[in-house]
């Protein structure tokens, strides 16, 4: 190690780790647990006796045809399905050993611990300052300057400050449609979530900026138990570490990504990531 | 004949008939608005604006009958306007595929459609008969009535406007739901809320049934919301209806000043409510 290097390392002993490398902790750690979930829309029976976990710090991603109910089983896991009368989920998802399907939980203190980000750029019509500073608000009174910084360092984490330091009071409608999706996801981080869920957060989006929002995916997973939900094949066997995948409400394969993708161990796993059916 | 000939004669009909059907319509507007210029025009004088209304045979002008107007069209809005959006708020975020709030929905259908003259009767009945006099406190909840169903429905339409996804956004960060419709909801929305409410008292500013039963009206400066209070649309109302000249004049510049407010009052909301699409 010449002295640079040394200096750098005494200088930055907090620096995150490098998120290229994998396995920060050998074995990782189950953040959250799905058992024999169901789901209905009214009378449809939409999931059928789901169960699989989600590990921390790893990102698990969600494949299947569409109507298979991979975003459903996502939206189980904020409960923000809950915003509609006539669907309902029965089962257990434990969050830290903590059942978040029971009822008496607070729905807006869930929410607040897991972040969401959704297929369409959903910017609120103010200011990009304000789209990050809403959420922080919610849970948090903090001085100007501090309100500051956790802007600033969402914005950082979401790979957006660059672009837009100079226009923060600008409306964030403003923005193109891959930086609206990264406004979202610093939207999503600023709150200091413990699961980042992902509904197919690219796929209204030009491949540049698909290729910003999946290093930014490999970059969050530092800190962050991911799932995310994708129709891109590539997608999935590039930015997750764990795949599951479903067909018509049901859970078929869930696997380490690189097996899945190699040796699926179910048929029709195999029929459809070689593109044979769906 | 060929086909595509029989086409060009029915598409040739069509279209005549459709421009003769607009021009017919047109040409009333375009009348009424002529005459109103023809005779208003010379009645707009600073003595209109500065002088109250006269007795017969002498010189005046409206200045009490317009500050009576402004008051009860702003109390009216102040009234109407919170009770409207509050209403259609229940309506558009609280009660969607609820029985009660198709009830509610439908009544307030009917209310806006309801003749003025009927909101009038009512509040003479309710507020003119107790109180013992006619006053503009009963002539503001008289507009505000009709105020209420016209921004209840806007409200409620701009904000089903506004995308689902948009709250879902708002509620996956742990917003409560007063936040997610107060923070968000009515900020996507506030143009075409604001052009409601704008809508709405151009509504208001013109109507004469309502007032009749309710504020009357009052010969001289009266700023007492218990007493009778002059207003535009009476006093046109009485002094077109008279047969002396110089009032006739005067009911000739206060319609064309109540035309050209509510034309103002339009061409504000449009503007928001065109500058709102711009924005998105």
């Amino acid at each position: 190690m010449n002295p640079t290097q040394a200096a750098a390392r005494v200088a930055m002993p907090l620096a995150p780790s490098d998120p290229h490398v994998t396995d920060p902790e050998p074995t990782p750690r189950q953040k959250a647990v799905i058992r024999n979930v169901d789901f209905f829309y009214d009378n449809f029976q939409a999931l059928k006796n789901i169960s699989l976990p989600l590990h921390d710090k790893r990102v698990t991603a969600f494949i299947g045809p569409s109507g298979c109910g991979k975003s459903t089983l996502l939206r189980i896991l904020n409960r923000i399905y809950q915003l509609y009368p006539g669907q309902r989920a029965t089962g257990e998802v434990l969050v830290d050993g903590e059942n978040i399907l029971s009822p008496g939980l607070d729905l807006n203190l869930l929410r607040a611990r897991i972040g969401m980000v959704f297929q369409k750029p959903t910017p609120f019509p103010m200011s990009i300052y304000d789209n990050i500073a809403f959420g922080i608000r919610l849970y948090e009174r903090l001085p100007h300057s501090e309100l500051d910084d956790r802007v600033e360092s969402a914005l950082r984490r979401a790979a957006l400050w660059d672009e837009v330091k100079d226009k923060l009071r600008q409306s964030g409608l403003s923005l193109s449609g891959g930086q609206q999706q990264r406004l979202c996801i610093a939207r999503a981080v600023a709150v200091q979530p413990e699961i980042l869920l992902l509904d197919e957060p690219a796929s209204a989006l030009d491949p540049l900026s698909t290729q910003r929002i999946e290093e930014l995916i490999a970059e969050l997973k530092a800190d962050y138990c991911i799932a995310i939900v994708t129709h891109n094949m590539q997608q999935a066997a590039r930015s997750s570490d764990y795949t599951a995948f479903m067909y018509i409400g049901e859970l078929i394969e869930f696997d380490e990504t690189e097996r899945i993708f190699t040796h699926p161990k179910e048929k029709h796993t195999e029929d459809y990531i070689t593109g044979r059916f769906g | 004949m060929d086909l595509y000939a029989r086409r060009r004669i029915a598409n040739g009909v069509v279209m005549t008939l459709s421009v003769a059907a607009t021009a017919f319509g047109l040409l009333w507007l375009v009348l009424v608005l002529w005459t109103l210029l023809e005779n208003g025009v010379a009645a707009i004088t600073p003595a209109l604006f500065s002088q109250m209304t006269p007795p017969p045979g002498s010189a005046g002008g409206l200045l009490n009958a317009i500050f009576g107007s402004v008051v009860i069209t702003l109390i009216a809005t102040l009234i109407g306007t919170p009770t409207g959006i509050l209403a259609g708020t229940f309506l558009a975020e609280y009660s969607r595929g609820s029985r009660f709030g198709e009830v509610v929905r439908f009544i307030n259908d009917i209310l806006l459609s309801a003749p003025s003259i009927i909101v009038g009767l009512f509040v003479y009945e309710v507020m003119v008969v107790r109180m013992g006099h006619f006053s503009a406190w009963a002539g503001a909840v008289a507009l505000a009535i009709i105020v209420v169903p016209v921004v209840v429905r806007t409200t409620e339409d701009m904000l089903n406007l506004v995308p689902n996804a948009l709250r879902e956004a708002a509620s996956a960060l742990g917003a409560p739901k007063w936040k997610v419709i107060v923070m968000v909801s009515y900020r996507a929305a506030i143009q075409g809320m604001v052009t409601g409410v704008m809508l709405a008292v151009a509504r208001i500013a013109g109507e004469t049934a309502p007032l009749l039963f309710t504020a009357l009206n009052n010969q001289f400066w009266s700023t007492d919301l218990n007493a009778p209070m002059a207003n535009l649309p009476v006093v046109i109302f009485q002094f077109a209806m008279s047969p002396y000249a110089d009032w006739q004049t005067l009911a000739w510049g206060g319609a064309l000043l109540i035309t050209i407010t509510v034309l103002f009052l339009n061409i504000g909301a449009r503007m928001l409510a065109s500058w709102s699409t711009f924005k998105q």
